[in-house]
């Protein structure tokens, strides 16, 4: 446990030494800025609500941009080859790569807390779903790391870890919004596998285990998938 | 098998074998007790042969020398004894610890170099330092004090408030070595240490690895004889993923010191590569044939090592005669250690024995 901190403190520290880590976050916190203080967002929305549907959209760049060289460039480089002769489990080293991209998020959503902050200025809101919806907004995160985490372990470019996580994230958020052309039978199964049907839930203020299960689920299959992926080096 | 006849063949004389320099502080070492024991490793990429059945033992105190051209299987090895990746077969035992049952307690008992020395290039050199001593269960005091022995060791006093990715190619490669020794691991295993590196550094690290080795097993890996030379107490000629010599620097310069008679006969019926070097092996002050590739098809070409300094060629033509052989050329060289490495490496197999397993 303790060399998985000692992963997950060396990859924050290195979001910060690189100007990459900067440039995402302040695009993020742009973007969001200008959707969310938009006259038109203004005037279709006096809530906060639409800043989660916001953000969920703009963390499918943002979580694979955070996790894709996490494993393809320790792998591009070589630098793979000592941290895993060093004694540590592999698992460790997956849960540390993701703890390590969990606390950049952890910190972006922190920032973005200034938005809702300043509506309150304004007049009075309704801080439970807020609170939901922060939940919501960390659960489906942290899926996406997981996925980000498993495609960096795929390839040793990173910037095919990018799109094929990009991809995979983007698929998992769309595919409910073809419900309508779906056969009814198949329809409760796409629907329960959609990011967007749990969010939804959460962002309404309503917090449901099922829900909760369904993100968490998601993060220990792709973690364990990444696992495995990193361990089948040894046989190869 | 193959191996351990090849290897046997090639032994040195035992007390060549005993590492020379010891000090006052390695008598106190046990060092018959055997650090690293290799059995059978093989490994299979796809369809090509990496590793085949290689075997070894290492001992506590010895620089052990990996040598071999590229590709001959010597990062395979290395990478397996570090548990990166596994053995297609076999096993080995470092420090006791199986590589398959403990790789934990493996990894504990080992510092790697390897060959890329790759680092990250985006921290200092001390937090990367600190970032290898805490991986490795240092924290606090301790922490400090090892971080401070390895960079005095290494000589990276002066480099090490600075971004790796601004150093040197040589101190790079210090930095590789600070982060192999910080938890002092009993068994160092380094490949390449010295390649890439402009001859002043290299010489540098050389004197280093030596420094080191006083007190540990060491196994380093290298293309460059010389190097070889100097730093190793025992050397392992590694070719096409086999052990094909097994020896001290100083035995290798025997050998190479040596002279060595090429004989070329004309193929006919009767005159086989085996009944050749039986009937060439009979002759006096004939240590060792060995046959060569030929330079043509109906050609076959022997090498001969003799006893002594005596002159072998009227005996040779002698004995060609005797036999009714038609001698096509024969003449007298001196080898030097380039020609024996490569005589080592180039040859199909030099083993008859091994030969026959291959073809089986
Ligand atoms: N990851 C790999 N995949 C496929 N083949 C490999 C891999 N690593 C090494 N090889 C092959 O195994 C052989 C031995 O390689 P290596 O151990 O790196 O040799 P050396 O270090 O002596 O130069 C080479 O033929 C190489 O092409
Ligand atoms: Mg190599």
């Amino acid at each position: 446990m303790d060399r998985t901190l000692t992963i997950a403190k060396r990859e924050f520290r290195g979001y910060f030494n690189s100007p990459a880590a900067y440039i995402v976050v302040c695009l993020f916190l742009l973007l969001l800025g200008f959707f969310f203080w938009s006259p038109f967002f203004l005037a279709n929305r006096a809530s906060v609500r639409g800043m989660f549907d916001l953000m969920s959209v703009l963390l499918l760049p943002t979580a694979p941009a955070m996790t894709m060289g996490l494993l393809s460039e320790e792998k591009r480089t070589g630098t793979i080859e000592v941290l895993l002769t060093m004694p540590v489990r592999d698992s460790e080293v997956i849960l540390g790569k993701f703890l390590g991209a969990l606390s950049l998020l952890s910190v972006l959503l922190l920032l973005t807390v200034a938005y809702p902050l300043s509506v309150s200025t304004l007049g009075t809101i309704d801080w439970g779903p807020i609170l939901t919806g922060y939940l919501a907004l960390l659960l489906q995160g942290s899926a996406m790391l997981a996925i980000g985490v498993l495609a960096s372990s795929w390839t040793d470019n990173q910037l095919i870890a990018f799109f094929v996580a990009g991809m995979m994230c983007f698929a998992l958020w769309i595919v409910s919004r073809f419900l309508p052309f779906i056969p009814q039978q198949a329809a409760g199964i796409i629907e329960w596998i959609s990011f967007d049907y749990h969010f939804r839930n959460l962002v309404r203020g309503v917090i449901d285990t099922r829900n909760v299960f369904y993100f968490l689920s998601v993060i220990g299959l792709a973690l364990a998938m990444a696992f495995r992926s990193l361990e089948s080096r040894r046989w190869s | 098998m193959a191996a351990t006849t090849i290897a046997g063949r090639c032994l040195a004389p035992a007390e060549g074998r005993t590492p020379k320099r010891a000090g006052a502080q390695r008598e106190s070492l046990d060092m018959s007790e055997v650090m690293i024991e290799a059995l059978d490793l093989s490994k299979r990429y796809d369809d090509s042969l990496a590793l085949d059945k290689v075997s070894m033992e290492v001992r506590r105190g010895e620089v052990l020398g990996f040598l071999g051209p590229n590709g001959a299987g010597k990062s395979t090895t290395m990478k397996i004894l570090t548990c990166f990746t596994a053995p297609t077969e076999g096993t080995a035992k470092v420090n006791g610890c199986d590589i398959f049952d403990d790789s934990l307690g493996v990894r504990k008992s080992i510092g790697y170099l390897p060959e890329s020395t790759a680092l990250y290039h985006d921290m200092l050199v001390l937090e990367y330092l600190q970032f290898v001593a805490e991986m490795r269960g240092l924290n606090g005091a301790e922490q400090r004090k090892q971080v401070k022995k390895v960079v005095e060791e290494t000589g990276l006093e002066g480099v090490f408030a600075k971004g790796i990715q601004t150093l040197s190619k040589g101190y790079k490669q210090r930095v590789g070595l600070a982060q192999a020794l910080l938890h002092e691991p009993p068994i160092l295993i380094l490949d390449e240490p010295m390649s890439g590196l402009d001859p002043n550094q290299a010489v540098e690290i050389r004197d280093l690895i030596k420094e080191i080795g006083r007190e540990r097993t060491v196994i380093l890996s290298t293309h460059n004889l010389a190097e070889v030379q100097v730093a190793c107490d025992r050397v392992l000629i590694i070719s096409k993923g086999r052990i094909v010599a097994d020896d001290t620097p100083a035995g290798l310069s025997e050998r190479a010191g040596k002279r060595r008679y090429l004989v070329t006969v004309q193929k006919s019926n009767g005159l086989s590569e085996t009944s050749g070097c039986a009937a060439l092996e009979k002759i006096s002050g004939v240590q060792r044939v060995r046959s060569l590739a030929a330079e043509a098809e109906d050609e076959l070409s022997f090498e001969l090592l003799p006893t002594t300094d005596e002159d072998l060629r009227a005996p040779v033509f002698k004995a060609a005669v005797d036999n009714g052989y038609t001698l096509l050329d024969l003449h007298r060289e001196g080898q030097n250690l380039e020609q024996v490495f490569r005589d080592l490496t180039t040859t199909e197999s030099p083993d008859p024995e091994a030969h026959d397993a291959a073809a089986e």
